[in-house]
């Protein structure tokens, strides 16, 4: 199980319809070796949460840029720990302050990546966060 | 957040490390945005055969490629009409007011998601989405609100709404109707691009060919009852700002306009009833000469296509029309400030190209949205450029240079080839179905963003000239208030209305979408009895059906 390819789900939750970076990062995960799932808009937290317990994905990826992420972010991580999921990285990114990002670092919420990131910043971040996950604790 | 990979200062190369260069990034760097190779000097012999009086017309002559009139901003400056809008009607009716003091000439309206995607701010859907992008719009209410003291018959608005967009424009004349202005002399636009949001900007509210019924509805009407109302802006804007190039901006643009012409002509309209209506939204880019090229063959192709294609008589059907908004995408988070001179930069390729109505981006608006500092320095721009540079004195000054009419040529001739691609695959609707321009468009985003991350392409502040400091601006914060307030707005609305007559509008309202019948003035009895933007959307999507795309990148 722990040889497996890492799998991510790109997200795009609530409204917001921007989905080029939400593209971009799942074709530069794509590329970097990683299987991605890709949502597709305008998906509720509940359709998340399912979509990433059914794919058995190791990661998702949220892309807001709405500057709903505070009320996206935690239902979404709620929903996971509530589940039995909470071994998911939950990761993203968008449009959101420093401050609300130390609010969702706080709530269990991982590093989250703005404008001017690079597809190998986010692509090496999620590959030693689930490897040092997976080297955590069980991957069932 | 997120950092550059290079934290240290660059010092600039010397002669002998510049010509170790990887040859790949000299390439680059002498390639347009859009992957055109660049000669290093163009000289007559790159327009040899350019006739004067058939490629370019005098500046208000047919074909329009120098501007549209002959005195162009000596008669008229161009419109300068910040796009503004966030939390609730009130306070954006007070930027409204600010921007209006302090010299803009028009009026353009930020709706937030739930207002743009159809739902009410009180919808489950809209929760926490509330006021964050634009303007919270419910209700003919909240637009009195938006509009108060705000004499219709004085201003000209332009309202970026798309799927809902006959739901805001009945709002807009049944604000009229209870301002006592004649519904006849409203100026205005609706951006009402159905076609380029199944594209790019993706707040459709039903499926495509019932949004284009509604498309083709608003044209109707307008020309009975708003002879002065722009009916659609057909935007590459969002195309461009979602990943495309420069040519696939003007080419899909271009593509979809003449699909609302052909749509407009099968359902019996003639084309000079409806075609002077129509305007254009453009993109101004950081690629200085290639945006002024583009919108130089934008012209001229339109031009062309309406008179020798479509029949069209009425010079007003030949001449396009567009306003021009700087890229946000090219907007950095890291060291704003630049951002002002990129906008400044982008907004004289938009005034060199001839464009009518102007936005200028913010500074901050990679952050957030526009504080009311920053979205002055940007109308500033706007006026400084107007007034003190002189480029508003001489019509399209650059025309005779042999690098902007070799590009314009160079721009036409790839659009031409993308048109016969597009009429290959069975016309615009069908390209979007077959996902052809998502696929396009995410691939041209995809390779741009692999020249940054590998530096070919430089962006200042960011892979090169990197700070490593982070100086926190003030930037514009959405309470979260404004969303639980609205919610009160709209259940005191619903509990104070007449209920039976909201009942009974809606009813017309689906029986008009059901026979074929105008929606419009059905909108316009719903909105006058306040029934809500998404009870109304809510009965036309029963009729119509909603839409989700097949997601891919």
């Amino acid at each position: 199980m722990t040889q497996d390819r890492i799998r991510v789900l790109v997200a795009k939750p609530g409204l917001d319809g921007h989905d080029r970076g939400a593209k971009v990062v799942a074709a530069g995960l794509r590329d970097a070796g990683l299987e991605v799932i890709y949502t597709g808009l305008h998906q509720t937290a509940e359709m998340v949460v399912a979509a990433a317990i059914q794919e058995d994905v190791d990661a998702i990826g949220l892309s807001i840029l709405s500057g709903a992420h505070m009320t996206l972010f935690p239902k979404i991580k709620k929903l996971l720990d509530e589940q039995g999921a909470d071994r998911i990285l939950l990761t993203g990114g968008g449009i959101i302050p420093d401050d609300d990002h130390e609010k969702l670092t706080r709530l269990g919420v991982g590093k989250l990546f703005g404008p001017g990131a690079s597809i190998q910043e986010i692509a090496d971040y999620i590959k030693a966060e689930v490897a040092a996950r997976r080297s955590q604790g069980s991957s069932v | 957040m997120s950092r550059s990979p290079t934290d240290k200062p660059t010092r600039s190369l010397t002669p002998a490390e510049s010509e170790q260069e990887d040859p790949r990034d000299a390439e680059i760097r002498f390639q347009s945005l859009s992957g055109n190779v660049l000669k290093p000097y163009y000289t007559g012999k790159d327009i040899e055969g350019l006739d004067e009086a058939h490629d370019l017309g005098e500046p208000g002559e047919y074909p329009y490629t120098r501007g549209i009139h002959h005195t162009m901003y000596r008669g008229r400056t161009w419109t300068m009409r910040q796009f503004a809008g966030f939390g609730s009607a009130r306070e954006t009716n007070e930027r409204f007011h600010y921007l209006l003091e302090h010299g803009q000439t028009g009026l353009s309206v930020a709706f937030d998601f739930p207002t743009i995607t159809g739902y009410d701010s009180d919808d489950p859907m809209s929760e926490g989405e509330v006021g964050r992008c634009g303007v919270a719009i419910a209700s003919l209410a909240d637009m009195e609100t938006l509009f108060d003291g705000i004499p219709l018959d004085q201003v000209s608005t332009s309202m970026t709404i798309n799927g809902p967009a006959a739901v805001l424009l009945a709002f807009y004349v049944a604000v009229a109707k209870k301002q006592g202005v004649p519904v006849n002399e409203l100026r205005g636009t609706t951006q009402n691009d159905v076609l380029k949001e199944y594209q790019a900007q993706k707040s459709w509210c039903f499926p495509p060919h019932p949004s284009m019924r509604v498309v083709t509805d608003i044209i109707r009407y307008c020309s009975e009852q708003v002879p002065l109302w722009n009916t659609i802006s057909i935007s590459g804007y969002h195309i461009r700002e979602a990943g495309s190039t420069a040519v696939q901006e003007l080419a899909f643009t271009l593509a979809n306009g003449f699909a609302y012409v052909e749509h407009g002509m099968r359902a019996g309209l003639d084309v000079d009833s409806f075609a002077p209506r129509l305007s254009f939204f453009f993109n101004a880019h950081l690629d200085f000469f290639e945006e002024i090229a583009k919108y130089r063959a934008a012209r001229r192709i339109w031009a062309r296509r309406m008179r020798e294609h479509y029949g069209a008589k009425d010079p007003r059907s030949w001449l396009m029309r567009f306003h021009t908004q700087t890229a946000g995408v090219s907007l950095t988070a890291q060291q704003p400030e630049n951002n002002i001179v990129r906008t400044a930069c982008e907004a004289l390729a938009a005034v060199l190209g001839g464009t009518q109505s102007l936005h200028t981006n913010s500074m901050d608006e990679t952050l957030a949205l526009p504080t009311e500092k920053s979205v002055k320095i940007a109308l500033r721009t706007q006026q400084i450029l107007a007034h003190e540079i002189g480029v508003a004195n001489v019509a399209d000054p650059l025309a005779g240079s042999y690098y902007v009419e070799a590009l314009t040529n160079q721009m036409e001739a790839e659009a031409e080839a993308i048109f016969r691609k597009i009429e290959a695959l069975g016309g615009v609707i069908q390209g979007i179905e077959n996902g052809y321009f998502q696929r396009e468009i995410a691939a041209s985003a995809y390779r741009h963003q692999k020249e940054m991350d590998t530096k070919r392409r430089i962006v200042v502040g960011v892979n090169r000239f990197v700070d490593g400091r982070r100086e926190p601006i003030d930037t514009l914060r959405i309470d979260p208030q404004v969303e639980v307030e609205q919610r009160e707005r709209l259940a005191h609305l619903r509990a104070s209305r007449d209920d039976s007559e909201v009942r009974k509008s809606l009813a017309a309202l689906a029986e008009a979408a059901r026979n074929g019948e105008n929606i419009m003035p059905r909108l316009i009895e719903g909105a006058l009895a306040y029934a809500t933007l998404g009870e109304m959307i809510g009965t036309l999507k029963q009729e119509f059906g909603e839409y989700r795309e097949p997601p891919m990148f």
